[in-house]
């Protein structure tokens, strides 16, 4: 079955370009990028000048399953991410229980091939019950699947812990994601340090608390020689540890979620328990700085930490209310933000989104070129809309981007040749 | 008489007009409570609930007495903390109360935010009685009514603000409402009990109290609050004492004719000297329990009358 995407702009993140041209896909590869004829029955679709970008990999994803598939299910989870152009969940292991073992990663590897459209790989934990004490069966797990380890929000406190996981991982070739913080600062805080957190009266941290954190796993990683991947780097001040960790040689990548290149600490607003995330909401300065720093490529992935939560776990006092946004559905129009403010270009938001956290898992996705799985996105970079959130396809509906105004729609997605998704559908 | 709020849930909505406006009716209610026959029918009919979720004697009495001086019908709730942790609950409990219909809430919760969020679940006029570290409002202008009535005025007054500043609701909305009315504020504190970005409110920080009470006209002390402490802020009560407790001799570089005052209830020997607080040509501390009967009484009236301009429109609308 062939697919000829005829008349595209096409953005091409590896060579850094956006081309005017044709796609076509034969046998869920891409199999010719250029000025194309069309070929005898073959299937054509007019892109009528819209951008086609490899699908976005998007690491990071909770999935409520097991445990929480009120919250989210594959099948939901699936679906918002086919409307949100992400062609690859890569989900965490932060359930109910954790996926900290062969059997319970082998039981979501074959519920996620059933119910959702678009890929899911999986992340296990690093250490059991992500409780921080011993360490998960690693070399079973790799061979399960896992594409990295991970204990997500919880930090190992014991740094002999840490250093051994990251000791055994080495070995092994895993990659560990770490989540930078020093968990003693930032115990009980839900907001960052400042005049805002200070005017609310929201317990707060400061922002070092996270380089601190940082400094750490860095230390480990020299020390381990392990493949490192900082979850979410948000402020200015990690970044000098970040850039030394990568002129020494280390083999480590940094990510951010998407709320916190485009939102700040004044949108908690009054008490908007949907701003409440891990880490909390940056000063504008931070942000700014970490727009940078993609753009640099120092940070160099970008996530939805897309983490659904329920009503009745966001209707709390601040203090109380679960962290967590939604952001499967709305990573790519949140993205064109930078990409309208003239901030980062869209082959540069595709490295991050699409080609640099596919390479970082060892994935064949993320590219646009010949041989490549025809994992796309075909979106309309410039589509004003304004999001309800009640019209959301996860189950969950904690976006902090509710009524607001957005630009950049989804018009297509597809995942190895096949359509996953077409607006209006 | 300007006075727009809804609710009354800190005075970072308020603006110096309504501030006014609160303080002036105050002072009407200052001579009726000094009166034998106190009753007026400000809320005649009405029904205001107390429901704190964190105990206080002197707040909530002097809310209800407030309350009953205007005429309402009152009714206190005491929520133990323990038995209402979860917030579903408090969503839950509001809309219950709501059901029945009253007419002014008075709300404490330990959360800030808390009652922000309960009066946009409810109908009827919400007033903060203070939540977590965020506000407590009618502390701030009872402190601005006895400042007025001391001072003679409310503005140009140098007040040096002294204590746990980080943990405490009411030097939150007293620094506000002083900054709105063009005072200049001093925080005196251990930098371990100064919030973090507080200077940007355009105050002056100080961890040295003498230099920080020099030529103050208003000293106001903070309660250490030891039970909000989930580390160890300050080595010892007895260093505290030493260098941040009001005593004759640190006040003595404050204005001749400043002011001492305290929201009360007082660590006698952690933070002020029992003596001083005791002497009334220096200490305002009981007028300041005073005052804060007739403001509350101000702004329940305010609210009330608010309320029923509110409700009267909203019947016109149904009739047209």
């Amino acid at each position: 079955m062939s697919l000829l995407l005829q008349n595209a702009r096409l953005i091409d993140p590896e060579a850094g370009t956006e081309t005017e041209g044709d796609l076509l896909i034969e046998n869920g590869v891409i199999a010719a990028i250029g000025a194309l004829e069309a070929p005898e029955g073959v299937t054509v679709i007019d892109c009528q000048g819209k951008w086609l970008a490899p699908g976005i990999v998007d690491i990071g994803v909770k999935v409520g399953e097991p445990g929480e598939r009120h919250r989210e299910s594959f099948r939901s989870a699936g679906l918002a991410a086919a409307a949100g152009g992400v062609t690859t969940i890569v989900a965490r292991p932060d359930t109910l229980p954790a996926i900290d073992t062969p059997e319970v990663l082998e039981f979501v590897t074959r519920r996620a091939a059933e119910a959702s459209p678009v890929r899911i790989r999986h992340m296990a934990a690093l250490t059991r019950g992500r409780e921080g004490r011993e360490m998960v069966e690693v070399g079973f797990l790799l061979d399960a699947g896992a594409v990295a380890f991970t204990d997500c929000d919880h930090v190992i406190e014991t740094t002999k812990v840490a250093a051994r996981c990251m000791t055994y991982a080495r070995s092994l070739g895993a990659l560990v994601i770490g989540h930078p913080q020093e968990p003693g600062l930032s115990a009980g805080a839900a907001a960052t340090n400042g005049k805002f957190a200070s005017l609310r009266g929201i317990p707060a941290v400061h922002p070092m608390a996270e380089r601190m954190g940082l400094d750490r796993d860095l230390a480990l990683v020299e020390m381990s020689g392990v493949r490192y991947h900082a979850d979410q780097i948000t402020t200015a001040r990690s970044l000098p540890a970040l850039e030394r960790a990568k002129a020494a040689g280390l083999d480590v990548t940094a990510g951010v979620g998407i709320h916190h290149l485009t939102l700040n600490e004044f949108d908690v607003g009054d008490y908007r328990t949907f701003f409440k995330l891990k880490p909390p909401l940056r000063s504008e300065d931070d942000r700014l700085a970490m727009v940078e720093a993609v753009g640099a490529g120092l940070i160099d992935i970008i996530s939805s930490m897309h983490t659904p939560q329920d009503e009745e776990s966001k209707r709390l006092p601040f203090e109380e209310a679960a962290w967590g946004a939604v952001g499967l559905e709305t990573l790519l129009p949140a993205a064109m933000r930078l990409y309208h403010a003239g901030l980062l270009t869209l082959p540069q938001l595709f490295r991050a989104m699409a080609l640099n956290p596919a390479k970082r898992l060892g994935l064949p996705q993320g590219r646009l070129a010949e041989g490549a799985p025809a994992d796309l996105v075909l979106f309309d970079a410039d589509a004003p809309f304004v999001l309800d959130r009640f019209t959301l396809r996860s189950k969950s509906k904690n976006t902090p981007f509710d009524g607001q105004r957005m630009e950049g729609r989804v018009l297509a997605t597809f995942v190895g040749g096949k359509q996953v998704y077409a607006v209006g559908e | 008489m300007t006075f727009r709020a809804r609710h009354l849930l800190g005075i970072e909505h308020l603006a110096p007009d309504e501030i006014r406006s609160v303080l002036d009716l105050a002072d009407s209610y200052v001579d009726l409570n000094r009166r034998t026959m106190k009753q007026s029918d400000a809320l005649a009919g009405m029904t205001q609930i107390n429901m704190f979720f964190e105990n206080s004697t002197r707040t909530q009495s002097s809310f209800e007495l407030a309350g009953k001086r205007l005429g309402a019908d009152v009714m206190n709730m005491s929520v133990a903390q323990s038995s209402v942790k979860k917030g579903e609950t408090l969503i839950d409990t509001a809309m219950t109360l709501n059901a029945m219909q009253p007419d002014l809430l008075v709300v404490r919760h330990p959360s800030s935010g808390a009652v922000n969020l309960l009066a946009s679940k409810v109908n009827c006029a919400v007033l903060n009685a203070g939540d977590g570290r965020h506000e407590h409002p009618t502390q701030a202008l009872l402190d601005a009514l006895t400042i007025r009535r001391a001072k003679g005025r409310i503005q140009r007054l140098t007040v040096a603000i002294c204590g746990d500043i980080a943990h405490s609701r009411v030097a939150r909305s007293n620094l506000i409402l002083l900054g709105k009315m063009e005072n200049r504020v001093r925080l005196i504190a251990p930098p371990t009990l100064m919030p973090p970005g507080v200077a940007e409110f355009g105050c002056e920080l100080f961890d040295d109290m003498r230099k920080g009470l020099e030529g103050a006209d208003v000293v106001m002390m903070l309660r250490l609050q030891k039970e909000r402490m989930d580390g160890a802020f300050i080595p010892s009560e007895r260093e505290y004492y030493h260098r941040y407790g009001l005593d004759a001799e640190k006040l003595a570089v404050a204005r001749d004719d400043a002011i001492v005052m305290h929201p009360g209830p007082m660590n006698r020997g952690v933070e002020i000297d029992g003596t001083l607080a005791d002497d009334i040509n220096r200490s305002v501390i009981q007028h300041q329990v005073e005052m804060g009967v007739a403001v509350r009484m101000a702004c329940m009236d305010l609210l009330a009358r608010n309320l029923r301009a509110e409700r009267g429109r909203a019947a016109l609308g149904v009739m047209a």
